[in-house]
């Protein structure tokens, strides 16, 4: 579950992690109202919306006035930004963050994350501040400093330090560094953080560090166990149908194409995408049902991808192990009869009973074309959609 | 031979009166596990499946032997359930239970450095040697007693790879889902070097998916030590990045953890990599027939 910057700046400023003064606001009275509350003589009015990339694609502006202030919030609230993170649809904002405008001398990348290779949290660190960190690693690796920490040990001093030498830092901004890096790194246990980024950390003309930006991302898993995060959620920034989806606890992404899948088992329902582009065609989700699917979860699963417009086709993969085939039969057939289906239903059914599904899926007298195996499946699927285009 | 469990392993069930650990010791007690008891914290002393429950895994462990145990416990009791285990001294824990907290296993992880036991999971269908023992949620009936291991990521997918080699008279000598989380305990090079030793192990699938670096770690092992044939499958070509698929591994991040990438590293490491799983099973017949020819022609 990804924050806001404004809610991720809070609970910098709740850890002792300085922050550059701001306020939120939702119109632009409040704007205003804010940039007068602020000191100057420049303010920053920045789109909050979940994506990177803000800046290039104008969701971030330096103001010299209140009023400067407050016709950029006008501009941007109640639109949608595109960056090049968002997809052509974009996210829309509805809240601006007004800032007190910094003194910028340097620019520093800073994050800590999981590195699964070592099932270690480590702090990931640049010189190279304010660009795309992914760029850095790509071509220039010697300027990334990475530091895994040891669980039971914690983050230690001599790591600190490592790391904010590397970083050109000097002086007391050493222990400036190592006092931000204990906060953060407290921060993402006691939150159960899967990302804590901030890019840029800046070194202020009088010498002091700031995150100038905040991004963090809440481990999904852990929700459960932290109830005030959860009430920061934004539903306004997730796709609708997978949003639809996680009411129903169903694994769930949009994709471009337009050949809907209902697959169990995440693995499975990659694999289903996959082949339908290795036949031709483009699938239009992913949609993992669960390994103990049941007749209820197929027909909401149904509804929710009948539901996508763009759906052609209709491709229902499922390996019945534990989960009997007839019994997704019978939720087939009741989601079909149910929501009316208009597009063409091909159906896998490999496993536990598979032949009695098969006997019920034809004596049902609707239109579901069998497939036999994973390939007539992902062939048939394909061919019918196309036909379904013609239309 | 097999791997990891066969039929003397004496096996524990972890949330053993709950509904998932009733459902799927039933099923192992009727495949022929030898399921010697389960824990259920407050229930000890209780006969559930005619076996006996235990208050602690130490005391299932002191009463019966134990040396393997297979978790169902609800996320947020899984990690301690895993160290509890370790602590009694068992061998093998196979954990089923998904979405358990990625910090609470980076805890685990590092805390198991010191116990001389191996882990299977977090979030995985589990391990299996056909007809001698089941530990986990795989459906039994699938599973042939054969000469092709499989270690895989992916529970269904898993089950493809079963279904496929059984049908082509191929059989598995062992199963292993190392499960979809991103921190977990056994990973593919850890049982590709069990696979490599087991003589009943004629050839290995793997198959894997995006996400993280741990295919590219095995094809850099397989180049190095493996000298059975290995085909591979990586799901996730079309995943858009960014986007967590269903796993909470399975995300590529930062550029990093392709498919793309991971079948390019398997490719050069020698292995046969097949881009669609249907063809996992022919796959793995044919390499399977090429190598007993060139054997003959050795003689």
């Amino acid at each position: 579950m990804n924050l806001h910057e404004y809610q991720a700046k809070r609970l910098f400023l709740d850890h002792a992690i300085p922050v550059p003064p701001g306020m939120v606001a939702t119109n632009v009275t409040e704007a205003v109202t804010a940039a007068h509350e602020l000191a100057g003589p420049i303010w920053v009015v920045k789109a909050q919306v979940h994506a990177g990339g803000r800046g290039k694609a104008g969701g971030v502006r330096l103001c010299r006035s209140a009023e400067e202030v407050g016709r950029a919030a006008e501009a941007m609230l109640g639109q949608r930004l595109v960056t090049k993170q968002t997809g052509a649809l974009g996210l829309p904002v509805n809240q601006v963050y007004i800032e007190s405008g910094s003194a910028i001398e340097r620019e520093l990348y800073l994050s800590l994350l999981l590195n699964r290779d070592r099932g270690r949290i480590a702090f990931v660190a640049s010189a190279a501040g304010g660009m795309d960190i992914e760029e850095v690693a790509a071509h220039q690796p010697e300027k990334i400093l990475r530091v895994d920490i040891d669980p039971a040990a914690g983050l230690q001093s001599y790591q600190c330090r490592h790391i904010a030498f590397g970083l050109g830092l000097a002086g007391n901004q050493v222990a400036q560094f190592e006092g931000i890096a204990r906060s953060l790194y407290d921060l993402y246990l006691e939150c159960d953080l899967g990302l804590v980024e901030i890019n840029p950390l800046i070194v202020t003309k009088d010498g002091g560090l700031v995150a100038l930006d905040a991004k963090i991302n809440v481990e999904a898993n852990a929700l459960f166990r932290q109830p005030a995060l959860v009430q920061l959620r934004d539903p306004s920034q997730e796709d609708p149908m997978e949003r639809a989806a996680s009411v129903h606890d169903l694994n769930y992404v949009s994709l471009e194409g337009d050949i809907a899948c209902m697959v169990n088992g995440a693995g499975l329902a990659m694999a289903t995408m996959d082949l339908i582009k290795l036949h031709g065609g483009a699938p239009a989700n992913f949609l993992d049902v669960g390994g103990t699917a049941n007749a209820e979860r197929v027909t909401e699963a149904f509804r929710l991808i009948l539901s996508n417009k763009r759906a052609r086709a209709v491709l229902v993969n499922i390996f019945g192990g534990i989960v009997r085939c007839d019994v997704i039969a019978e939720g087939i057939i009741q989601a079909v009869k149910q929501a009316g289906v208009t597009v063409p239903v091909i159906a896998r059914l490999e496993g536990t009973n598979a032949d009695r599904a098969r006997k019920i899926l034809k004596a049902s007298g609707l239109a579901i074309t069998p497939a036999k195996d994973l390939a007539d499946a992902a062939t048939k699927a394909v061919r019918l959609a196309g036909r379904g285009a013609r239309r | 031979m097999s791997i990891l469990v066969d039929r003397k392993s004496r096996v524990l069930c972890q949330g053993f009166t709950g509904r998932q650990g009733t459902f799927h010791s039933e099923q192992a007690i009727a495949y022929g596990t030898n399921l010697v008891g389960g824990v259920t914290p407050g229930r000890g002393g209780a006969s559930h499946l005619d076996r006996p429950v235990f208050n602690t895994v130490r005391d299932a462990v002191t009463a019966t032997g134990a040396d393997v145990s297979v978790i169902y416990v609800p996320a947020p009791f899984a990690a301690d359930a895993i160290l509890e285990a370790a602590d009694a001294g068992i061998r093998l824990i196979v954990c089923i239970t998904e979405g358990i907290p990625v910090n609470d296993m980076v805890k685990v992880k590092a805390a198991l450095a010191g116990y001389r036991c191996r882990l299977v999971g977090p979030n995985c269908p589990g391990v299996i040697t056909p007809g001698e023992c089941k530990v986990g949620i795989m459906p039994g009936f699938i599973h042939k007693p054969g000469r092709v291991g499989i270690v895989s990521r992916s529970g269904t997918l898993t089950y493809e790879a079963v279904f496929q080699t059984t049908n082509l008279g191929l059989g598995q000598s062992s199963c292993v889902g190392i499960g979809g989380d991103p921190v977990r305990g056994m990973n593919f090079v850890d049982v590709l070097a069990l696979f490599e030793k087991d003589e009943r192990t004629e050839g290995i699938v793997m198959v894997g998916e995006i996400g993280g670096g741990d295919e590219e770690a095995a094809a850099e092992y397989i180049r190095r030590h493996v000298t059975k044939p290995v085909v591979a499958y990586i799901a996730g070509v079309t995943a858009p990045p960014g986007k967590r698929m269903g796993h909470a591994g399975a995300v590529i991040a930062g550029g990093k953890g392709t498919a793309a990438d991971k079948f390019a590293a398997l490719e050069a490491a020698g292995v046969r990599t097949v881009h669609s799983p249907a063809e996992l099973g022919s796959a793995m017949k044919s390499a399977l027939m090429a190598r007993r020819r060139r054997g003959k022609k050795k003689r």
